[in-house]
C-alpha cells in the first residue's frame, strides 16, 4: 500500500508542488488545505450573512407590533436565516475542517479526489449567490421555512421557488462529492499500521457522517424535485387533488431532516473528543464505546424522523415507536457525555481557548439535549411543538452545539494552519463574551415557548414582550460577539507568536508531528504509525 | 467570592420555584384532564432531567477544579472500564422506562374514540379559522381583531393584543367535544395551550382531537404551522360556556342567522347609496382583503397583484364579482361567497373599483351580487 | 492507488438513494392502507361484505368541503347514519357546479379516525371517478358503503369527509368523458 501512496504523491506533486500565485491558486487548487481554508472562509462568510439576517430577526421581535419589515420578508428572513446557517455555515465548516485534517491525521498526501474537491467547493458559491440573489427579485425569496412543507411551497409559494430548488439541489451536489471524497481518502489512503482502532475520532466521526450524508442527501433531492415538479410540471406528490398528500412530503424531508441533525453534530462530537483529551492530558475514556456510540447515533437516526410530525395526526401505535426510539438516542448520547466526564476525571486540565469552548459545548449541548428528551415525549410535545421551546432546544444542539465545537476546533488547530498562535486576550473576550450572551439569547426561548409562544411569527401577544427583549438584546450581543472571532483569526494569520510543531502539550496525533504552519505536502511518504 | 457564592446559590434555587410557580415562565396546566396530565408529564421529565445534569455537571465542575493542571494535578492512566461503561448503558435506559410508561399512559388517554356530545369542524385558511357545529346548522368565520393601528404601533396595544377575535368558538364545559380538522389552501395548526390540544389541518384530509373542558372561561391559542404571510395573525379563541348558557347561545346563534337571510332578502329591493357602500366597503376590505392586497390596494409585487389599476377592477362588473365570489384556484385569492354577506360583498366591490384612484363610478347592489350567485343556476 | 471501485459503489449508493425518495411515495400509499395513517381510505371498489353484526351499532357522519376556488355545492343528504357493520347502506349525495363553466370535480375521501378508515368499504363512490360537471349542473350521487366487522371495538363513531377539488385546469384526463368534457 505504501508504494502506491509513494506513486500517487509524487505524481500529484510534480503537477504543482508550489501553490500558484494570486486568484488562480484559489480557483485551480486541488490542494486539501488550500480547499480546506476556502471552505472555513466561505463558511465564516455566510455564518455572518446568515447572523445579519437573525438580527433582522431579532430586531422585529425586540418589540411588540411591526416595526422594520413587514410579515412577508420577515418569513424570507427566518427562511433563508435557516438555509444559509444549515448548509452554508454549519456544513461547509465541517467540510473545510474534514479537509484540513483528516489527511493530517491519518497520514495521507492529500484527499484520494483532488479535482473532485475543487468542484465540491467551487460550486457552493454559486448555489448560495442564487438563494440570496432571489432575495432581491418581485416577490422575494423563499418564505416557506427551511423544512419547504408543501403546500406552502408548491402551489402557496411565488416563481423564485425554482431558484431555491436549483439552489438546494447544487448544496446537495456538494455535500455528496464532499462525503464521497471524504469515505475514499480514509478507505484508502490511512498510513499503513493506521488500523480502524487506532482513527482519531473526528476520522471516525466524519466517516459516519460521510455515510449519512450518502444516505441522505439524494433523498433531500428528491424532495426538491418533487417540489418543483409539482409546482411547474403538474405533477401531485403532494397535492390531495391528484391523489398526492401534504403529509407525505414531511415525511420524506423528515427521513432526509433527522440524518441531517447528526450530520450537523457527530463531526463535533469528533472535535470535542479531540480537545478534552489534550487538555486533560489523559487519554479519552472509552474509545470504543464511542465509535459504538456514534455509529448507534447513525443508525437510529433513521428510524426516528417522525418526532418531527407528532402533531399531524398519526396511528397512536407509530407515535408510541416514535417516542420509544428517539428516547432510545438519548442512551449514546449519554455514554458520550459520561466519557467526556471521566476523561476529565483525574486529568491534569488548563483551560486554554479550545478546551473553554468544549467545556461550555458539553454543558450547553446537554441542556439542548435534555430539551430533546423532552420535546421526545410525545402528550408533551403536543405543547411544545412549534413553539419557541423547539427554537430553543435546536439553537442550543446548533449553536452551542456545533458552532461552539467549530470555535473550538477552529481555535484548536489555527496555530497549526497559520503557524502563529491566536491573541488570547481577544480570544477570551470572545469566548466569555459568546458564552454570556448565547445564554441570554436563547435560554429565555424556553421560557417564551412554555408559555405558548408559536415559532415564525412576526409579532407576538404582549406577555411575551419582556422575554423578547431580553432574547433580543442577547441575539444582538452574540452577534457582535462573533466580529470579535473575525478578529482573532484575522490577526492570527497575519501574525503573531510562533507556534511550535507540537502546539498543545497534550496533544496527539499526527497532525502534531509536522511543522506550523502545516506545509503545504504532507505526508508524501507515509508516516510511521506506533 | 463568598458573596458571589451565596448569589449564585440564591439564584439557582430560586429558578426552579420560578418556573414552577410563574405561567410566564412554564407551560400552563390548562383546563382540561388531558392538559393537566399532559403538565404533569411535562414537569416529571423536567425534574428527572434537572437531576441528572446536576449529578453529571457536579462530577464534571469537581474535576475542573481539582483535577487542575495549576493545581499540579498529575493525570492518571486509567482510558476504559467495561463495567462502569455499561453500567451508565444501563442506567439511562432504566430511567427511560420509567419516563415511558407515565407518557404511554397520557398518550393512550388522548387517543380516544368514543361518542362525542357535540362535533366541531375547524377548517383553516390563510388567515383565519372556519368553525362549523356539525349537524346543527350553524358555520361562521373567526377572524382577528386587533385594530391595524395598534399592529402599526400608531395606538396603544391592549391586553389581548393579537389573541383576540370577532366572533370566538363557543363551547359547553363538560362534554365531550370532537374537532375535525381541515384545510382549505396550506397547512395550519389548531392550537389552545390550555386544552394541550394541537392538531394540524392538512388541505383535503381530516384530522381528530378532542376535549373536555372543566371550567367556564376564554381560552386563547394560536396557529401553529407556518402559513404564509400572515401566520402569526390568526389566533385562536374559545370561550367556554356552562351548559344551559351554551344551549341559549346556540338557540340565539340559529335566530340571528334566520336574522341576516330576512335581511339579505329585504335588501334585494333596495339601492344603497355609494357613500355608505363605500364606508362598509373599507371596513370590510381592511378586515379581509388588505391582507394580501395591502391597505394601498398595491398588493406585493411577485406576490399578491395589486388592485389598483388592476384590469379585472376596471374591466367587466361580471368578472370582478366572479372572482370575488369563486376565488382564484391555486392562488391564495380564496372564494367569498360563503364568507361575506351579499351587502358586504357589494360595499367592497364597489370600494375597490372607486379607492385609490380606481375612477370607474361604479356602485354596486346587493341584488347584483345575488344575481351573480343565481346566474350559473340559470346559465343551465 | 485505485479509487474508481469504491467510488462507483458510493455513486450507485446515491443514485440508490434517490431513487428511494421517489419509492417511498409508492411506500407511503401501502403504509396508509396498512396503518390507516392520515385517514387515507382506499380509492378502490370494495368487495361485498357478506356478514353482518347485528350486535353492534357505529354511527358514520358526512363532511364534504370545497376547496377554496372550487365552485362546487356538495352535500350530502344526512348528515349521519348509524350503520351495523358488515350491513351495505346508501347515503345521497347532491352536487352542483356553482359557476357558468363546465368544471371537472374530484372528490377525495378522508376518515377519522385514522385508525378507522381502512374499515371502511366504498362499493359505489364518485370519488371513485372524476365527475365532469356542466355549468350549474346539479347532479345525485349515490355513497355505497359498509363498515368492516373487525372495526376496532372502541370506535363507536366515524367520519367520511370530502374535499372537492375543482381539478379542470391540471386534469389529465382518466375516463373518456372527461377528456371529451375538455375538448369541448
Amino acid at each position: 500500500m505504501s508504494n502506491v501512496i509513494n506513486e500517487q504523491a509524487t505524481e500529484h506533486a510534480h503537477h504543482d508542488h508550489h501553490p500558484a500565485k494570486g486568484f488562480k491558486r484559489w480557483l485551480y487548487t486541488t490542494n486539501h488545505k488550500d480547499i480546506g481554508s476556502l471552505y472555513l472562509i466561505f463558511s465564516l462568510t455566510m455564518f455572518l450573512i446568515g447572523g445579519a439576517m437573525a438580527m433582522v430577526i431579532r430586531a422585529e421581535l425586540f418589540q411588540p407590533g411591526l416595526q422594520l419589515v413587514d410579515p412577508h420578508f420577515f418569513n424570507q428572513m427566518t427562511t433563508v436565516h435557516g438555509l444559509i446557517m444549515v448548509f452554508g455555515a454549519v456544513m461547509p465548516a465541517f467540510t473545510g475542517l474534514a479537509n484540513w485534517m483528516v489527511p493530517m491525521m491519518i497520514g495521507a498526501p492529500d484527499m484520494a479526489l483532488p479535482r473532485m474537491n475543487n468542484w465540491s467547493f467551487w460550486i457552493l458559491p454559486f448555489a448560495f449567490l442564487i438563494l440570496l440573489a432571489s432575495l432581491l427579485m418581485p416577490g422575494g425569496g423563499p418564505a416557506f421555512g427551511w423544512t419547504f412543507y408543501a403546500p406552502l411551497s408548491t402551489t402557496y409559494s411565488n416563481d423564485n421557488t425554482a431558484l431555491f430548488v436549483f439552489a438546494v439541489h447544487i448544496m446537495g451536489i456538494s455535500s455528496i462529492m464532499g462525503a464521497i471524497n471524504v469515505i475514499v481518502t480514509i478507505v484508502n489512503l490511512r498510513a499503513p499500521g493506521m488500523t480502524w482502532m487506532k482513527l482519531p475520532l473526528f476520522v471516525w466521526t466524519w466517516l459516519i457522517t460521510a455515510f449519512l450524508l450518502i444516505a441522505v442527501m439524494p433523498v433531500l433531492a428528491g424532495a426538491v424535485t418533487m417540489v418543483l415538479t409539482d409546482k411547474y410540471f403538474a405533477t401531485s406528490f403532494f397535492d390531495a387533488a391528484g391523489g398526492g398528500d401534504p403529509v407525505m412530503f414531511q415525511h420524506i424531508f423528515w427521513f432526509f431532516g433527522h440524518p441531517e441533525v447528526y450530520i450537523m453534530i457527530l463531526p463535533a462530537f469528533g472535535i470535542i473528543s479531540t480537545i478534552v483529551p489534550t487538555f486533560s492530558r489523559k487519554k479519552l475514556f472509552g474509545y470504543a464505546s464511542m465509535v459504538y456510540a456514534t455509529s448507534s447515533i447513525a443508525l437510529l437516526s433513521f428510524i426516528v424522523w417522525a418526532h418531527h410530525m407528532f402533531t399531524t395526526g398519526m396511528p397512536v401505535a407509530g407515535e408510541l415507536f416514535f417516542m420509544y426510539a428517539t428516547m432510545l438516542i438519548s442512551v449514546p448520547t449519554g455514554v458520550k457525555v459520561f466519557n467526556w466526564v471521566a476523561t476529565m476525571w483525574r486529568g491534569s486540565i488548563s483551560f486554554e481557548i479550545p478546551m473553554m469552548f468544549a467545556i461550555a459545548f458539553i454543558v450547553l449541548f446537554t441542556l439542548g439535549g435534555f430539551s430533546g428528551l423532552m420535546l421526545a415525549i410525545t402528550p408533551a410535545d403536543f405543547q411544545y411543538h412549534d413553539t419557541y421551546f423547539v427554537v430553543a432546544h435546536f439553537h442550543y444542539v446548533l449553536v452551542t452545539g456545533a458552532v461552539f465545537s467549530i470555535m473550538a476546533g477552529a481555535y484548536y488547530w489555527l496555530p497549526k494552519w497559520t503557524g502563529n498562535m491566536y491573541n488570547e486576550t481577544l480570544a477570551k473576550w470572545h469566548f466569555w463574551l459568546s458564552l454570556i450572551s448565547v445564554n441570554v439569547l436563547f435560554f429565555p426561548m424556553h421560557f417564551v415557548g412554555l408559555a405558548g409562544m408559536p415559532r415564525r411569527i412576526p409579532d407576538y401577544a404582549l406577555q411575551f414582550a419582556d422575554f423578547n427583549a431580553i432574547i433580543s438584546i442577547g441575539g444582538f450581543a452574540f452577534g457582535l460577539s462573533q466580529l470579535l472571532f473575525v478578529l482573532v483569526v484575522f490577526k492570527c494569520a497575519r501574525g503573531g507568536d510562533k507556534a511550535p510543531a507540537k502546539v498543545w502539550d497534550g496533544a496527539e496525533g499526527l497532525e502534531w508531528e509536522v511543522d506550523s504552519p502545516a506545509p503545504y505536502h504532507t505526508f508524501e511518504t507515509p508516516p510511521e504509525i506506533k | 467570592m463568598g458573596k458571589m457564592r451565596y448569589a449564585l446559590w440564591l439564584i439557582l434555587v430560586s429558578l426552579p420555584q420560578l418556573a414552577l410557580a410563574n405561567s410566564q415562565f412554564n407551560m400552563r396546566k390548562g383546563v382540561t384532564d388531558i392538559s393537566n396530565n399532559v403538565y404533569e408529564l411535562h414537569m416529571t421529565i423536567f425534574i428527572i432531567c434537572c437531576v441528572i445534569g446536576v449529578i453529571v455537571f457536579a462530577v464534571m465542575f469537581w474535576a475542573l477544579i481539582h483535577h487542575r493542571k495549576s493545581k499540579g494535578a498529575k493525570p492518571a492512566q486509567f482510558h476504559e472500564s467495561t463495567k462502569v461503561e455499561i453500567l451508565w448503558t444501563a442506567i439511562p435506559f432504566v430511567i427511560l422506562i420509567a419516563m415511558a410508561v407515565p407518557a404511554t399512559k397520557t398518550l393512550i388517554a388522548m387517543e380516544d374514540a368514543s361518542k362525542a356530545d357535540i362535533t366541531i369542524k375547524v377548517t383553516g385558511s390563510q388567515w383565519k379559522w372556519h368553525y362549523e357545529y356539525m349537524g346543527e346548522d350553524i358555520a361562521y368565520y373567526s377572524i382577528l381583531s386587533t385594530p391595524k393601528d395598534q399592529i402599526d404601533n400608531q395606538a396603544e396595544k391592549t391586553a389581548n393584543y393579537l389573541l383576540e377575535v370577532d366572533k370566538p368558538l363557543v363551547l359547553p364545559i363538560n362534554k365531550k367535544v370532537r374537532f375535525l380538522m381541515t384545510s382549505d389552501d396550506v397547512i395550519h395548526s389548531w392550537w389552545v395551550p390550555d386544552f394541550a390540544v394541537k392538531k394540524d389541518a392538512n388541505p383535503g384530509f381530516i384530522n381528530e382531537a378532542w376535549t373536555r373542558i372543566n371550567e367556564p372561561g376564554v381560552y386563547r391559542g394560536q396557529c401553529a404551522e407556518l402559513c404564509g404571510k400572515d401566520h402569526g395573525f390568526m389566533p385562536v379563541v374559545v370561550q367556554a360556556l356552562p351548559e344551559d348558557e351554551f344551549a341559549t347561545w346556540l338557540a340565539d346563534a340559529k335566530q340571528e342567522k334566520a336574522n341576516a337571510a330576512a335581511a339579505d332578502a329585504a335588501l334585494l329591493d333596495q339601492t344603497l347609496a355609494k357613500e355608505e357602500l363605500m364606508t362598509l366597503g373599507e371596513q370590510v376590505y381592511m378586515a379581509s382583503c388588505a391582507a394580501c392586497h395591502q391597505p394601498t390596494g398595491m398588493g406585493l409585487p411577485g406576490v399578491f397583484p395589486a388592485l389598483k389599476g388592476s384590469p379585472i377592477v376596471l374591466g367587466d362588473v361580471k368578472d370582478h364579482i366572479d372572482i370575488v365570489l369563486h376565488g382564484k384556484p391555486g392562488t391564495a385569492m380564496q372564494a367569498f361567497d360563503k364568507q361575506l354577506s351579499i351587502k358586504q360583498l357589494a360595499a367592497v366591490i364597489t370600494y375597490k373599483r372607486n379607492a385609490w384612484g380606481n375612477d370607474t363610478g361604479d356602485v354596486i347592489q346587493p341584488s347584483q351580487i345575488q344575481a351573480a350567485i343565481d346566474a350559473a343556476a340559470e346559465a343551465n | 492507488m485505485n479509487h474508481a471501485p469504491l467510488l462507483k459503489k458510493l455513486l450507485l449508493a446515491c443514485l440508490g438513494m434517490f431513487a428511494f425518495a421517489f419509492a417511498l411515495v409508492p411506500l407511503y400509499d401501502v403504509f396508509c392502507d396498512v396503518t390507516g395513517l392520515n385517514g387515507k381510505p382506499s380509492l378502490e371498489r370494495a368487495v361485498v361484505s357478506d356478514t353482518v353484526n347485528t350486535e353492534r351499532s357505529v354511527d358514520v357522519s358526512f363532511t364534504t368541503h370545497a376547496q377554496s376556488g372550487a365552485p362546487f355545492k356538495v352535500e350530502s343528504q344526512q348528515y349521519s347514519v348509524a350503520v351495523q357493520p358488515g350491513a351495505m347502506r346508501e347515503v345521497k349525495f347532491s352536487a352542483k357546479n356553482t359557476s357558468n363553466t363546465d368544471k371537472i370535480m374530484q372528490a377525495i375521501p378522508s376518515v377519522s379516525p385514522g385508525k378507522a378508515a381502512k374499515y371502511l368499504h366504498k362499493i359505489a363512490c364518485f370519488c371513485f371517478d372524476q365527475q365532469p360537471m356542466k355549468a350549474g349542473e346539479e347532479i345525485e350521487f349515490t355513497l355505497l358503503f359498509y363498515v368492516d366487522t373487525e372495526l376496532p371495538d372502541d370506535v363507536e363513531e366515524l367520519t367520511l369527509s370530502y374535499t372537492v377539488f375543482d381539478i379542470s385546469g391540471q386534469v389529465v384526463a382518466k375516463n373518456d368523458e372527461a377528456a371529451k368534457l375538455i375538448a369541448n
